[in-house]
């Protein structure tokens, strides 16, 4: 190997009680470099970065950094390595400033005084050098998530590291965020930084990154470089096997279906300024817009979650009132909510309290809990998502990302809904769970359910939408069918 | 049928499994050691420690819901002592019937309740500082009812409920077997049982889910007071008197005997079951300290250890299940 790397991890194990986490894994950074590291959920991505990190010492491998070897025991050798790392969730402390999170635990000054001036002329020079508009002696908490991401990054670099990684920086950012933080990027690698970055978006890869390596069970499968493979061979390596059908959608002749759910003038009081829109039986209706568009705001402001929301809602012609989310299941209408953990999960119960929930009535009645039927009900719905479980009795906070959002999918199809409000149904989801969703979404609708799906990600929508809806600052700002929709029409409409 | 039964029996022991060691090393000791030989193994004791623990039991009921909600109330022991005092000052002073003085201790205990989740449930104050307020507010007014000394009530209607019998049993003993029915039975086999871990689990996604958050609350507070009502007749009526200081720190003693069961303190997850179990190993082990002769003075800091260790041993048990 003649190459000078900046990083080289050379098989790299790491077990755990029952599993192996890491089997022979290995990984090549170039100086000014943006290298991706693909894999599904589980396949051993944040296990390897971890290690790197320092968080986890590895059973066996090497770790080599310009050439020398180094021994990364804990945070700090790693931080003296110059490695850094963004997590996926953020670890701001909301109510310190800017400045003081930057330096947080090695600020200016003496043992007994802190100069606070210093530091926030400090911190005001680094976010300006990466020309954030940011002001470094605001509190965390009044920034946007993009923004903080921001911070974290400007932390991250402020160790002097050679290698920054990132693990899912885009999964909660809007698009025109998303372009800012590549500018940054593209920076920091002019500057000789190698970035490792952690991604489920494809479309993202071409644009920022150099090259990818593709881990599947413990193991890194290959590294390509971006320009000269394809989405097909990276989801082949990911999940070792042709994905024939990524994108499984019959579409409907939505002229002919009637609409089972008309909303007028949906106003939340906030975001939401006066959306209309209607879903046909049988029909998936993608509604696209950038963050802050007030799409799932109007999703909740229907399903009676927003206090003093105005607007009429039809369900089959009728009109009905719906000031709870009682009201919205009784007329038949289900949302699964955008973010799995602080809407949807009960983390630290089973599979079975998680997709019961919303049907106690259906098995516990006069003070007697038929366990039968409650297993039933669990096992019809793990069956029909082809959820992957130990047990019905597994804490679902040990299920991956694809295997939660199928359980919460569940729990609301046993609700028997006529309309299904799907908001972000495959964030943080690993392709083949993405694909089987999918397929799961393609059939309910074969079989009359009215489907509406928010989403961020462009291709998905447009792949399995018959109709698009593009919102804009709380209206509907247009609506695309099937033939006509494309990425430049939606974003026409969403910027407008 | 009978194989659910047996299911549920092997759950329990499954779940409960390290506190019942805990109980049953800490009787074994008391059997077996010179000193408490004689006195611990007896019927009498044994309804002794019962009945001395009834009041907790009560409590800790209430409180196993309220912590499952993922809050706290500190405010049942001034319950005890508020409505004590109007249990009898209701005899004493108005000449009422006992069953009317008792049954007003439970109303003021209902009404802590409902004021407490009234407050929780319309504004965002913390629990922890609701029931703090309420604790010292109830605390007043039993003081100020009372001008600070005891009401001495020496009927033998007014000694049932707390030092009569009911045959051989103690009527504290059949009460608490009563509440914890009724409290497995709420919290295991009703909807609301299932809405309270959902709401302690993530009160975000319970409102997604279409359950009636405050609602929940609401109930669980006043039920919590409801049971302090109950606590508090059986504590004066095992005192012969209301007295203005009576339950002091019994809140402590309920929340130890929830935590010790195994509930978790941050809402969600835990056992009725496992809180009698914690009733229990409090309550013998206040009496084998005091059979030992302990100092008690020094009782508190064993009890205190005695807490810490079962929760630390529980916190392992719980990190290499999550493995």
């Amino acid at each position: 190997m003649s190459e000078q790397y900046l990083l080289e991890m050379k098989g790299i194990d790491k077990s755990f009680p029952g599993v192996k986490a890491l089997q022979n894994a290995s990984l090549q950074l170039k100086a000014g470099e943006v290298h991706a590291l693909l894999g599904e959920n589980g396949a051993g991505k944040s296990t390897l970065i971890k290690v790197l990190g320092g968080i986890y010492s590895a059973d066996n491998g090497e770790i080599i950094v310009d050439g020398t070897k180094v021994n990364i025991d804990g945070v700090l050798a790693a931080r003296a390595a110059g490695v850094s790392i963004v997590h996926q969730e953020l670890v701001l402390v909301p109510y310190m400033t800017v400045a003081e999170n930057i330096f947080l635990g090695r600020e200016p000054g003496n043992k007994y005084n802190i100069n606070r001036q210093q530091m926030i002329d400090e911190a005001q020079k680094l976010l300006d050098a990466y020309e954030m508009n940011i002001d470094a002696d605001s509190l965390v908490e009044h920034l946007s998530i993009a923004q903080q991401q921001m911070v974290e990054i400007v932390k991250a670099i402020s160790f002097n590291s050679k290698i920054l990684v990132m693990d899912e920086p885009t999964s909660s950012i809007s698009d025109k965020e998303v372009n800012f933080l590549f500018e940054t990027m593209r920076t920091l690698t002019a500057k000789g930084v190698g970035i490792i970055y952690i991604s489920h978006k494809m479309s993202e890869l071409e644009e920022i990154c150099d090259r990818v390596t593709v881990m599947r069970d413990g193991e890194t499968v290959g590294t390509k470089v971006v320009k000269e493979t394809n989405k097909d061979e990276l989801i082949a390596m990911m999940v070792g096997r042709e994905l024939t059908n990524y994108y499984t959608r019959d579409f409907i002749d939505e002229a002919n279906a009637e609409v089972v759910m008309k909303c007028e003038n949906i106003n939340d009081g906030k975001l939401v300024k006066g959306a209309s829109f209607e879903v046909r039986k049988g029909e998936i209706v993608g509604f696209a817009g950038l963050v802050g568009a007030g799409r799932s705001e109007a999703m909740k402001a229907i399903f009676g979650l927003t206090p003093g929301s105005t607007g009429d809602v039809y369900v089959d012609g009728q009109k009905v009132s719906i000031h709870t989310p009682v009201d919205a299941l009784k007329h038949g209408i289900g949302l699964v909510p955008e973010s799995r953990k602080t809407e949807g999960l009960y983390g630290v119960m089973s599979v079975k309290f998680n997709s019961t929930i919303e049907v106690l009535g259906e098995f516990i009645k006069n003070l007697i809990v038929n366990g039968k039927k409650e297993e039933e009900i669990t096992q019809k719905y793990i069956d029909m998502m082809n959820t992957k479980t130990p047990s019905q009795e597994q804490k679902i906070g040990n299920l991956s990302g694809g295997n939660q959002q199928k359980v919460m999918i569940g729990r609301w199809l046993a609700t028997n809904p006529k309309i299904l409000i799907l908001d972000e149904p495959t964030r943080g989801v690993d392709v083949g769970a993405k694909a089987e969703i999918y397929s799961i979404m393609n059939d309910l609708a074969k079989t009359g359910m009215a489907i509406i799906m928010i989403s961020s990600e462009l291709p998905e929508i447009i792949n399995m939408s018959d109709r698009v809806y593009v919102m804009n600052d709380g209206r509907v700002t247009g609506c695309l069918n099937h033939e006509e929709v494309t990425q430049e029409r939606i974003m026409q409409l969403a910027a407008k | 049928m009978a194989a659910r039964m047996k299911n549920g029996v092997v759950k329990y022991f499954k779940q409960n499994i390290g506190i019942i060691i805990a109980l049953l090393a800490m009787c074994l000791f008391l059997i077996v050691f010179p000193t408490t030989r004689e006195t611990f193994p007896t019927g009498k004791n044994m309804f002794n420690i019962l009945r001395q623990n009834a009041s907790n039991l009560f409590l800790a009921t209430g409180m196993t819901m309220v912590i499952l909600l993922g809050g706290i109330d500190l405010s049942v022991g001034s319950v005890i002592a508020l409505s004590g005092c109007i249990a009898a000052g209701c005899v004493v002073n108005l000449g009422l019937p006992e069953v009317v003085g008792f049954a007003a201790a439970i109303l003021v205990g209902a009404l802590v309740g409902m004021a407490n989740g009234f407050v929780i449930c319309k504004t965002d104050i913390p629990p922890f500082i609701v029931t703090l307020a309420s604790m010292n507010i109830t605390k007043g007014i039993a003081l100020v009812y009372t001008g600070g000394s005891p009401i001495r009530c020496m009927t033998d209607a007014f000694k049932f409920p707390g030092a009569g019998y009911v045959g051989p049993v103690p009527t504290p003993v059949i009460l608490m077997l009563i509440v914890f029915i009724v409290a497995a039975t709420i919290i295991n086999r009703t909807q609301l049982g299932r809405h309270i871990y959902a709401v302690g689990g993530n009160p975000q996604a319970a409102k997604f889910s279409g359950i009636n958050v405050a609602k929940v609350k609401f109930f669980v507070y006043t039920y919590t007071g409801i049971m302090a009502g109950i606590a508090s007749v059986v504590v004066a009526s095992r005192l012969y008197s209301g007295q203005p200081t009576a339950g002091d720190g019994a809140e402590m003693d309920a929340i130890a005997a929830v935590v010790v069961g195994g509930t978790s303190m941050s809402g969600g997850s835990g056992f009725i079951g496992g809180t009698l179990i914690g009733v229990l190993i409090i309550g013998v082990l206040n009496n084998g300290l005091n059979l030992l002769g302990v100092d008690s003075n020094w009782q508190y800091i064993v009890k205190g250890m005695v807490i810490l260790l079962a929760v630390y041993v529980d916190f392992i048990r719980n990190k290499k299940k999550g493995r």
